[in-house]
């Protein structure tokens, strides 16, 4: 954990997840300020929109303009969700920001609530990391405890109360209409859009879902204003970002640096290749952005726009490192293996075509190949992509075309020689995937 | 059904959402049943369904649904590797293998004892500290050396 | 409204109409499989993807919203591409074997595969394979083919009202079943035998004994509940093959109950009448038309000349033709006799002369969907009513208000807001207190006929609350059901009713216990006050010398089976009118004719809302049986009475309904003549009977069904007691009982209902093992047996 940022900085002492902690570090100052000050909700989603914070969860979405869409003075109930289920291969942040800061989370979750209106909200957990829920759980009882949550917060005449709801071991819930579902205690199935969350969320009713790393960015737009943080980042791309490295490297783990920053710097930060081996192909941004080769991004600074014009995504900011021992074929396996056990099974593109795919792709690895399958591969993910509910569909389908797309080679070679181009010793030194 | 126990921490699920909507609480329910039972028969399906008034097939749905649940017994310890890309590259697969030869089963497969199940796991969230692996669903191990885990193993033999 | 252009056609659209919707105005087929016009969206099938200008990838019609000016096309390149894809996806795990599937030659995956599929499977890898599920005793399932639509899921949901069935598992492992070892028990389950698109789940009793290509398709309506479903009848070699729905919006919309669908299995089972058949010394034999009616004119004739015209009697089901009704009592009437009826459970004749018409619903069917609160009397609503219930069930969720006044409840798998659970002795007490109640809450005078007697009842809360509910309605709706008007008082519930719909501006409605229900008042099948006819009740209790039974089985049929049995065994002559043998007329009848059951005769029944239907037969008679309105024809012109001459059906269905064979709207009323009604301090401390009419016991074709007698609504009836009542007794839940009644007993198992009134035993009637008791009301005892 490394931060030159907002979220995971000045965590050196033992008990940094406790509100005492927090509020020495300067926390619940921004709704402090915004309760005794009074100011008017539509100038914190200004402020939101000023510091061009993006969503944090993947799709990279103007945090601000998505509070806008939130009919404020909409009669009845009104629901917040975070998004905590980080499920996505590669991604770990979300984890230690709620280890270690889970009262920036609440507090922004907060301040969110106030700016939209909202009487409740619920953070959703992934559940395989139930010792983060227990100490959200915690927090929450803390923040109560002080006043800082349930009715008339802070003596103010705004009420906003907050719970923990756990998932269970199911990707699909990180979508976000998934992910409501679940809250409502059912399986987690995607519902298709329109209609959007904001006008038919949870229970029927308006309600907006950011990424938990999102929502802890917001109690320091406050404090500082929106400028301060646009400032850390770049234009377009304002503040600060964690990224989780993972993979062949020196030093994995979380690393918040300002958006912009070259990725040769990340790597290095990172320790750089471990085996001081050559860098082979980055997954930039969790495992459903496309992948890119070392070389395309060694040129690439790590922010939105950057990634996007090399042709891959920031996603969820999960960088996973792969060195010249991967083979690619048998990555690419595991990945489709992935998409096809978490498919949710609700649309037909995505419950048959994940299959497919992972089929074809085990076959390759396995030396049972044919001719024409890298063009079956193109043709099922184009089949898949653009016509689910969600965007698992996609993200199944980029990491094939991708693959496919820049290691062609290792596959052909796969399909017409039966075995891997990167010899079975190798790989073993390297990356222990392959074990005789 | 459930002990008393288990009903009160239900209950106290119950009350995070709003009054009618007992059954956003039928995740939390399951898990509290789980830990208590071992794992989800049909009975306890159904009672956990007419305690929070749905349909059995509804929180039947959930159950299978999501994989930490168990719909079949499992051994005391439920040992989960995850074995997806960023920590196969770091090791996991090679944990797993290890852990196989270790306890002489395959994954989703029982030691004759009834003591270790072994299940093949998706992505933790925990990808910078491969291998990893979760005990019974809720204690996470990081950086699961082979030393690492043959200590575990002892540990959870006693 | 919002303008739309689909494949070029421009055309306007009510504002939150779908694409998919707009399509079906103009025409256009987009091919799908999990949209259903009656379900909610579930958009997963994909199947249904189009070009959308602007959209940048195809949307799926079925659950995009129309935007003003959009510009669809349905068969553009990218759609039929995006079409091919998803066919290509949903047929890689679908076994390809149509000719050995039940659903071969119907099935859309087949049909549209034949236009969206490629040639050659290019998926070469291993098929899933999925298990089946035992559904119960009506619905077949081959899960393999599942294509995952939850069609049948949300219909269990949605329509049925419990989710019965689930999409269990996920992703490719994904299975629709019900919750382990639960079969589906809806009433209206067989519906999602039509809404599966495939061959997943087929119906049972029909499994692989015809193709859908071998079968005429034949209109005919259902002769059962009081809805009239509109059917369509598959024939093969002159034999039914299987019933399904005909839409229609304003009766059964796309739906029939299972009782309209499996009652077919009934027509020909072993006990089928198909000779005529006479009494000779002790002896049935078969005979020939001719010898049996000369038989029965001479009978009849002897009987009259003898004995006078009114010691001859006439029942008939309540499920007869609107025309059978009608010669029925031309008949009687015709040899001068006015003993005539067909409100066989009716114990209550107090109203009659006070009617102003038919009982009807007091409405259309369709307007249900726009009423807003709705009390309901004395009804076993849901199972009685399968397809009303539904769409109350509709309605209710866009806020119509439902309160209910009842002896007994079962599970309406809808929203009752007010529940008032009396026992049957109080019932007219606890209508009273709600009228009372009302005339506070609406400020209005209470009639003269209740200013009396109400004046000293107390009002309580629940009594309160409902009529605050009803009416704080703009649009109310007030039915008295089965059991309000089987019932000993019914003449003052239906009064109160009226006074209840007067003070709360609803409109008064019956719902009706069978097929013709209606129709038997317009066709004049009851007994005429003025002229001294007689009822059901009075034709039993004070014997007659000769009956004619048209269409029952007394035993199951009869408020009070018991006396029936005596007094005809007793009669000089009973003539029975039947498509069936059954043990009663093996033992007291002289003649048994065989008559036409729905399938096999035309006829017209007039259903709840007053709307006459009429049908066909749709196979040809079997073994010697004839129509019914023939028979008697015949009988009639034998018996040398006038105006029996008809040479066709719809001569004499216009001698009822006029030359526009409708029914006059005028001659539908449920109102009644006010008269002072005394409201009695009725309490008892005896225990009292409260008879439900089992859905598939209620008429003498459903009971014959196998596969209907195997549901859960079939269950051997139990003896169902309050907790309360069952340790007051001290008696156990579970136990075997002897309930008795004045007439005689049942052994049965006691059942604990809490949905039960307390100090009342719940025990269906029109089944053999309770036939004993006699009247399906009054006192009764229980004991440990
Ligand atoms: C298959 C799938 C999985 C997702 N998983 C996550 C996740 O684990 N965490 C997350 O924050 N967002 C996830 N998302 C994105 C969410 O749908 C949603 O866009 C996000 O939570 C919005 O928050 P943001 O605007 O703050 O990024 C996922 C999306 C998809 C399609
Ligand atoms: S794309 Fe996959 S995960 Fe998303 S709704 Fe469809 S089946 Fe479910
Ligand atoms: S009909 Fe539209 S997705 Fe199935």
């Amino acid at each position: 954990m490394t931060s030159q940022g907002i979220i995971l900085s000045g965590l050196d002492g033992d008990r940094t997840w406790r509100l005492a902690d927090y509020v020495k570090r300067g926390g619940y100052e921004a709704l402090r300020k915004i309760i005794a000050e009074q100011i008017p909700a539509d100038q914190i989603i200004g402020e939101v929109k000023k510091s061009a914070l993006r969503g944090r969860g993947g799709a990279g979405f103007p945090t601000g303009l998505k509070w806008s869409f939130m009919p404020r003075a909409f009669p009845g109930a009104k629901y917040l969700a975070c998004n905590s289920d980080e499920g996505e291969p590669g991604t770990f942040k979300d984890r230690d920001i709620l280890r270690y800061n889970p009262h920036t989370v609440i507090e922004g979750m907060i301040i969110a609530g106030y700016a939209m209106g909202c009487e409740r909200g619920y953070n959703y957990i992934h559940g395989e990391i139930f010792e983060v829920y227990d100490r959200f759980e915690e927090a929450l009882a803390e923040a109560r405890e002080a006043g800082l949550l349930g009715k008339n917060i802070l003596g103010s005449d705004f009420s906003f109360d907050l719970f923990a709801h756990h998932g269970y071991g199911a990707y699909i819930c990180g979508e976000e209409t998934a992910l409501l579902e679940s809250i409502e205690g059912k399986k987690g199935q995607p519902r298709f859009k329109p209609p959007f969350p904001a006008s038919f969320g949870l229970y029927g009713k308006p309600t907006t879902i950011n990424n938990t790393e999102t929502f802890a960015s917001i109690p320091y737009i406050i404090r500082e204003g929106g400028e301060a943080f646009l400032a850390l980042g770049k234009p377009n791309n304002g503040g600060t970002k964690l990224f989780s490295v993972s993979g062949h490297v020196n030093k994995p783990g979380n690393y918040e640096i300002p958006l912009g920053t070259p990725f040769s710097v990340l790597l290095e930060m990172a320790g750089g290749m471990r085996g001081g081996r050559k860098l082979k192909a980055v997954i930039p941004g969790g495992s459903s952005a496309p992948v890119l080769p070392g070389d395309v991004m060694m040129d690439c600074t790590m922010d939105y726009d950057s990634i996007s014009k090399a042709g891959s995504m920031l996603g969820s900011g999960a960088v996973i490192v792969m060195d010249e021992t991967t083979c690619m074929v048998k990555a690419l396996e595991r990945l489709s293996y992935f998409y096809f056990e978490e498919s949710c099974g609700q649309c037909t593109p995505c419950r048959e075509g994940t299959g497919w795919l992972y089929r074809v792709v085990h076959r390759i690895e396995n030396g049972l190949g044919r001719p024409d399958d890298m063009d079956l591969l193109n043709s099922v993910t184009s089949n898949i992509m653009g016509r689910t509910i969600c965007a698992l569909g996609d993200a199944a389908s980029m990491p094939v075309q991708s693959f496919v797309k820049h290691f062609g080679d290792e596959f052909a070679f796969h399909i017409e020689q039966k075995k891997c181009l990167v010899p079975p010793q190798v790989q073993y030194d390297g990356s222990k995937i392959y074990v005789a | 059904m459930l002990s008393p126990e288990s009903l009160k921490k239900i209950d106290r699920e119950v009350a995070k959402y709003p009054a009618d909507q007992k059954q956003s609480a039928s995740m939390s329910a399951l898990r509290i049943a789980q830990e208590e039972k071992g794992w989800l028969a049909n009975e306890t399906i159904e009672f956990v369904a007419d305690y929070l008034e749905m349909p059995a097939i509804a929180v039947f749905e959930v159950a299978s649904f999501y994989n930490m649940y168990d719909l079949a017994p499992v051994g005391t310890q439920k040992i989960t590797v995850c074995t997806n890309l960023p920590c196969a590259l770091s090791g996991g697969v090679h944990a797993a293998d290890y852990i196989k030869k270790r306890l002489g089963i395959d994954f989703n497969e029982t030691t004759p004892d009834g003591r270790f199940t072994l299940k093949e796991g998706e992505c933790m969230g925990a990808c910078g500290d491969a291998p990893v692996l979760l005990v019974n669903n809720h204690q996470m191990c990081s950086w699961m050396t082979e030393e690492k885990i043959d200590q575990l193993l002892a540990d959870l033999q006693k | 409204m919002l303008d739309i252009e689909i494949d070029g056609k421009q055309l306007q659209v009510p504002d939150g109409s779908t694409v998919m919707e707009a399509a079906t105005k103009v025409g256009a087929y987009v091919p799908h499989f999990c949209y259903h016009k009656k379900l909610s969206i579930a958009a997963n099938c994909r199947m249904c993807l189009v070009q959308v200008e602007k959209a940048p990838k195809p949307l799926p019609a079925c659950a995009t919203p129309v935007t003003n000016g959009m510009k669809v096309w349905t068969h553009s390149e990218q759609a039929v591409k995006a079409q091919k894809g998803v066919m290509e996806f949903l047929l890689i795990n679908h076994p390809l074997d149509c000719p050995v599937c039940d659903q071969g030659g119907e099935c859309q995956l087949q049909d549209l595969s034949v236009g969206y599929g490629g040639v050659q499977s290019r998926y070469e890898e291993e098929k899933r394979v999925v298990t089946n599920k035992n559904l119960g005793p009506l619905v077949s399932s081959d899960m393999t083919r599942c294509i995952n639509c939850t069609r049948c899921v949300r219909f269990t949901t949605e329509i049925a009202g419990l989710m019965e069935l689930g999409q269990a598992f996920r992703g490719e492992h994904a299975e629709i079943m019900p919750f382990v070892e639960k079969t589906v028990d809806t009433e209206l389950s067989g519906n999602i035998i039509d809404l599966c698109p495939v061959g997943a789940l087929t119906s049972k009793p029909f499994r692989f004994s015809a193709r859908a290509w071998e079968m005429s398709r034949r209109k005919s309506i259902s002769p059962h509940d009081s809805l009239g479903s509109n059917l369509v009848v598959q024939v093969k070699h002159d034999a039914v093959k299987r019933v399904l729905p005909l839409d229609n919006d304003a009766v059964n919309e796309c739906w029939i109950s299972d009782k309209d669908r499996f009652s077919y299995e009934g027509l020909n089972g072993p006990d089928r009448l198909t000779r005529p058949m006479v009494k000779q010394g002790g002896q049935w034999i078969e005979t020939d038309w001719q010898v049996a009616m000369d038989y029965l004119v001479q009978g009849l004739k002897s009987i009259k000349s003898e004995h006078g015209a009114d010691s001859i009697g006439a029942l008939a089901s309540p499920h007869s033709t609107l025309e059978e009704l009608y010669l029925l009592q031309a008949l009687v009437r015709g040899l001068g006799s006015d003993n005539i009826d067909f409100r066989l459970r009716q114990s209550d004749f107090s109203m009659d002369g006070l009617g102003r018409g038919a009982p009807w619903l007091g409405m259309a069917v369709a307007d249900i969907a726009s009423l807003d609160r709705l009390l309901i009397i004395g009804s076993f609503f849901r199972k009685d009513h399968p397809l009303i219930a539904q769409r109350v069930r509709q309605a209710v969720k866009k806020g119509l208000k439902v309160s209910a006044v009842n002896s007994a409840f079962d599970d309406w798998q809808l929203a009752i807001q007010n529940r008032v659970t009396v026992s049957p002795v109080e019932m007219v007490r606890a209508l009273g207190r709600i009228a009372k109640a009302l005339a506070i809450e609406t400020g209005k005078a209470l009639s003269e006929s209740f200013a009396e007697s109400l004046a000293g009842i107390e009002i309580d809360e629940g009594s309160k609350s409902l009529a605050v509910s009803i009416a704080s309605g703009r649009r109310v709706a007030v039915w008295l059901g089965n059991q309000a008007v089987q019932h000993a008082e019914a003449a003052k519930l239906h009064a109160l009713a009226q006074e209840i719909s007067r003070l709360s501006g609803a409109s008064l409605g019956v719902l009706g216990e069978a097929a013709n229900s209606v129709g038997g008042y317009l066709a004049g099948a009851l007994p005429n006050v003025s002229a001294n006819g007689l009822n059901v009740a009075q034709m039993l209790a004070a014997p007659l010398r000769a009956y004619l039974l048209l269409g029952l089985e007394p035993e199951l049929d009869l408020a009070d089976p018991v006396s029936a049995r005596k007094v005809f065994q007793g009669s000089e002559m009973v003539a029975v009118f039947s498509a069936f043998k059954f043990e009663g007329a093996l033992e007291y009848a002289d003649v048994m004719l065989p008559i036409a059951p729905f399938t096999e005769t035309a006829g017209t029944f007039v259903n709840c809302e007053g709307r006459a239907q009429s049908f066909h037969p749709v196979v040809k008679s079997t073994g010697d049986s004839r129509p019914a309105w023939k028979v008697l024809r015949v009988l009639g012109e034998g018996l040398g009475l006038e105006k029996f001459g008809y040479e066709m059906i719809d001569e004499v269905r216009a001698s009822v309904l006029g030359a526009n064979m409708a029914v006059d709207p005028v001659n539908l009323d449920c109102g009644i003549a006010e008269v002072p009604v005394n409201i009695d301090r009725n309490t008892s401390n005896v225990l009292q009977r409260i008879a439900d009419i089992p859905i598939h016991f209620a008429d003498p074709l459903v009971r014959r069904s196998p596969p209907l007698q195997a549901t859960s609504d079939a269950e051997v009836p139990r003896a169902r007691v309050h907790a309360n009542t069952i340790a007051m007794l001290g008696l156990g839940n579970g136990i075997e009982v002897r309930v008795k009644s004045a007439r005689g007993e049942a052994k049965v198992r006691l059942s604990e209902d809490n949905d039960v009134a307390e100090g009342c035993v719940r025990l269906a009637g029109a089944h053999p093992l309770t036939a004993g008791l006699g009247s399906l009301h009054g006192e009764v005892s229980l004991e440990r047996a």
